[in-house]
């Protein structure tokens, strides 16, 4: 009851004051999911948990049949492979497939870095449209501009790969050049093993990919940020906060972790992206140096640019060893983001 | 039941009997219609099936299409399905028959050429050397509009050891010209490509001294930046300043794209009509009878005069005996019409039309197939 007595006082501007407004209300009572113990169960019932089961179970026998059939494939190249898989980062020779020189580093090293700088760009912008179409806009504004937004995502991103070499590269030069120039005592703007001016570059792949993953983390995050309760955001205006100091003390902490997840949803995407970073990247032949102006192959884009010429099962076995790493790695990106989100719930 | 069954089958049999009819009918007066325009010498023999089917290379996907079309303008009613899957793609769907012939950027290899022989019912598979398309080296050097180079400075170029526009080696030959004192940007192909192979192929045959690295279809020079596709090669060239890259005629042609000549020791070649086809009248047949597997490192170590010797050259794959007769007419008549009336407007889809020399062995080959 003291608790109750506290809602009149706290600062607004307070960070925690959103939890202080919430907790008085008690969680109500979780559902039981078997409300019916002991009673007559009918034969609808049972077909329809018949259904759910099997659909359950399918999506994990399809995830293990997918894992077992890399493995499977995987496995044969792998024993012909002269170089060590982890850390070889050179060019593939998969011609004479008795000796094959295959190995992931710098699949590894460009599919992290180009899906992080993506994740970057995207993240603070997709958190400011969320707030903004969830609190600030007008409501009749709101419902077009989100459809807007998800419009984003229905662009198919072969479209996406051409704008972004042909349209927005040379848009970008002049900037990467000046970047290039005046901050190359930046591991970020060194140069790199793909020319600036040419564009096909990881800073271009990751602006691109940015857009592309930006509609993904918005409707995730709009989701959430509209569930949080009308009586907060009541209350914290009637303690005489600004639209701001509500954002910040109820809905930001309220839908944190539907944002991060949101963002982890977009790092998958970003992870698997295929045909845009083809387009985009240029190929290289030196190593990857950790700067923006390189180029370079995402795990994917290896894959796509040679799948056409596959006529060996230990030459694509070669390149499904490297889809077996880019499997397991998305499974780890969102096993983190579910062990993120959870964390933060169970606080 | 049965009665209506049989009303279908008798309405399916009329219509095919139709059918034939008027496509057999069209076919003379489309046959005569050439022959009184006077476009081709040679008569068109339009026999067997309607409907072949070819899978394979994509490098010569736009010469089996004008191929295709002019077949069925000379023989009504015939059409080729091609499936650009690729060389390996499609020689391993000819030895499943599961198409007619195959096309294919590279001849036979040797565990190949048994399975093809089982195909064809114990006779051999024969590689015919159809469709030749030139390959540029499409530069971008503002102020430089003649370019010269060779087997070995390009081989330098792509393994890293040249680096800049004003090379003495590239002076060397290139005198009159004011070479600027700039990096040299390589462009190779970076997917998977018939193209990457040949040019690799032809500097380990021009200019063994200077490439180790080999050939194979995925770049392994180890200087330069990869873009995707024909398309992407040029995109790369026309963005990037002191590029140089190699890429097809035509979508060179196309982005107006400048290209380089070369010196393989008799003076600078430029690309033309003329000086392709006298590399592909120069070229020479490994052995001396119907299968024409080409000698390529001969072609391009060539140091003849006027003769541009880098190109993709992409065979045909077809069975020499063991065709149904029915489908070894139509083979023979799809060859005959592509090597003759086919080739007038290849030039234009960035080929080069074979010259009469080789036509000749070729048809005599085509000939050949039972």
């Amino acid at each position: 009851m003291t608790d109750r007595l506290d809602v009149t006082t706290p600062n607004p501007a307070d960070a925690g004051s959103g939890e202080v407004l919430a907790s008085p209300f008690p969680e109500p009572e979780p559902i039981s999911t078997n409300p019916s113990k002991g009673a007559k169960v009918g034969l609808g019932d049972k077909i329809f948990r018949g259904l759910a089961e099997g659909a359950g179970i399918l999506i994990v026998v399809i995830i293990a049949a997918i894992g077992v059939f890399l493995l499977w494939r995987a496995i044969p190249a792998l024993a012909r492979n002269k170089e060590n898989f982890f850390l070889f980062g050179g060019n593939w020779v998969t011609t004479d497939t008795s000796a094959m020189h295959f190995g992931i580093l710098d699949l590894l090293q460009v599919t992290v870095f180009v899906s992080v700088f993506a994740l970057v760009l995207a993240m603070p912008v997709a958190l400011g449209i969320a707030t903004f179409l969830t609190q600030y806009s007008p409501r009749r504004l709101s419902g077009p501009l989100g459809y807007m937004v998800d419009l984003l995502a229905a662009v198919p991103s072969i479209v996406y790969g051409v704008w972004g070499l042909y349209v927005l590269a040379p848009v970008l030069k002049p900037f990467a050049l000046w970047l290039n120039k005046n901050l190359d005592w930046l591991f970020l703007f060194k140069t790199g093993n793909a020319s600036v001016a040419g564009g096909g570059t990881i800073f271009t792949a990751g602006i691109v990919l940015a857009v592309m993953i930006l509609p993904i983390i918005t409707a995730v995050t709009r989701e959430v940020f509209v569930q949080t309760p009308r009586g907060q955001i009541e209350a914290a205006l009637a303690l005489g906060a600004t639209r701001w100091e509500v954002v910040r003390t109820t809905v930001l902490p309220f839908g944190l972790s539907g944002y991060i997840s949101g963002a982890m949803l977009g790092l998958g995407r970003a992870l698997g992206e295929t045909i845009a970073l083809l387009i985009v990247l240029r190929g290289t032949q030196k190593a990857f140096s950790w700067t923006l102006f390189d180029g370079g192959y995402t795990f994917a884009s290896k894959i796509a640019a040679t799948a056409s010429e596959f006529n060996d099962q230990y030459k694509a076995g070669a390149y499904i060893a490297a889809g077996l790493v880019l499997f397991i790695l998305t499974f780890v990106v969102n096993s983190l983001a579910r062990a993120a989100v959870a964390g933060r719930g169970a606080k | 039941m049965t009665l209506s069954a049989t009303a279908i089958a008798a309405l399916t049999l009329t219509a095919c009997g139709s059918d034939k009819n008027s496509s057999s009918s069209s076919s003379s007066a489309s046959g005569s219609g050439t022959s009184a325009a006077g476009t081709a010498s040679a008569k068109a023999d339009c026999g067997g099936k309607n409907s072949l089917t070819a899978e394979g290379s994509t490098a010569q996907q736009n010469a089996i299409a004008e191929f295709n079309k002019v077949w069925g303008q000379v023989c009504s009613g015939k059409t080729l399905a091609y499936n650009p899957t690729g060389s390996g793609a499609g020689v391993d769907q000819f030895i499943a028959k599961q198409v007619d012939f195959a096309g294919s950027d590279s001849a036979l290899k040797d565990d190949q050429v048994q399975k093809a022989a089982a195909r064809c019912g114990g006779n051999p598979a024969w590689n015919l050397p159809m469709v030749f398309g030139p390959v540029a080296m499409a530069y971008n050097i503002d102020g430089v509009d003649k370019l010269v180079v060779n087997a070995d400075v390009l081989a330098k170029i792509f393994q890293g050891q040249i680096t800049k526009w004003n090379d003495p080696a590239i002076a060397a030959l290139n005198s009159g010209t004011n070479l600027p004192d700039a990096d040299i940007k390589p462009v190779y192909r970076s997917d998977s490509s018939g193209t990457t192979d040949n040019f690799q192929k032809y500097l380990a045959a021009a200019a063994p001294q200077s490439w180790t690295k080999g050939a194979g279809k995925e770049f392994q020079g180890g200087a330069g930046e990869g873009a995707q596709k024909s398309s992407g090669v040029v995109q790369a060239i026309q963005a990037t300043p002191g590029s140089i890259g190699y890429v097809e005629k035509s979508p060179a042609a196309a982005a107006g794209l400048k290209n380089a000549e070369i010196d393989s020791g008799a003076g600078a070649v430029a690309l033309t009509d003329d000086s392709t086809k006298a590399a592909v009248a120069a070229a020479k047949v490994k052995g001396d009878g119907m299968d024409l597997t080409l000698d390529l490192a001969a072609l391009y170590a060539s140091k003849e005069a006027g003769s541009y010797p880098l190109m993709l050259a992409t065979y045909e794959i077809v069975c020499s005996k063991g065709y149904d007769a029915d489908t070894a007419a139509a083979v023979k008549s799809f060859l005959t019409v592509s090597a003759n009336q086919g080739q007038a407007n290849l030039s234009a889809a960035g080929y080069v039309p074979l010259p009469d020399s080789f036509k000749e062995r070729l048809l005599k080959s085509v000939d050949a197939i039972a």
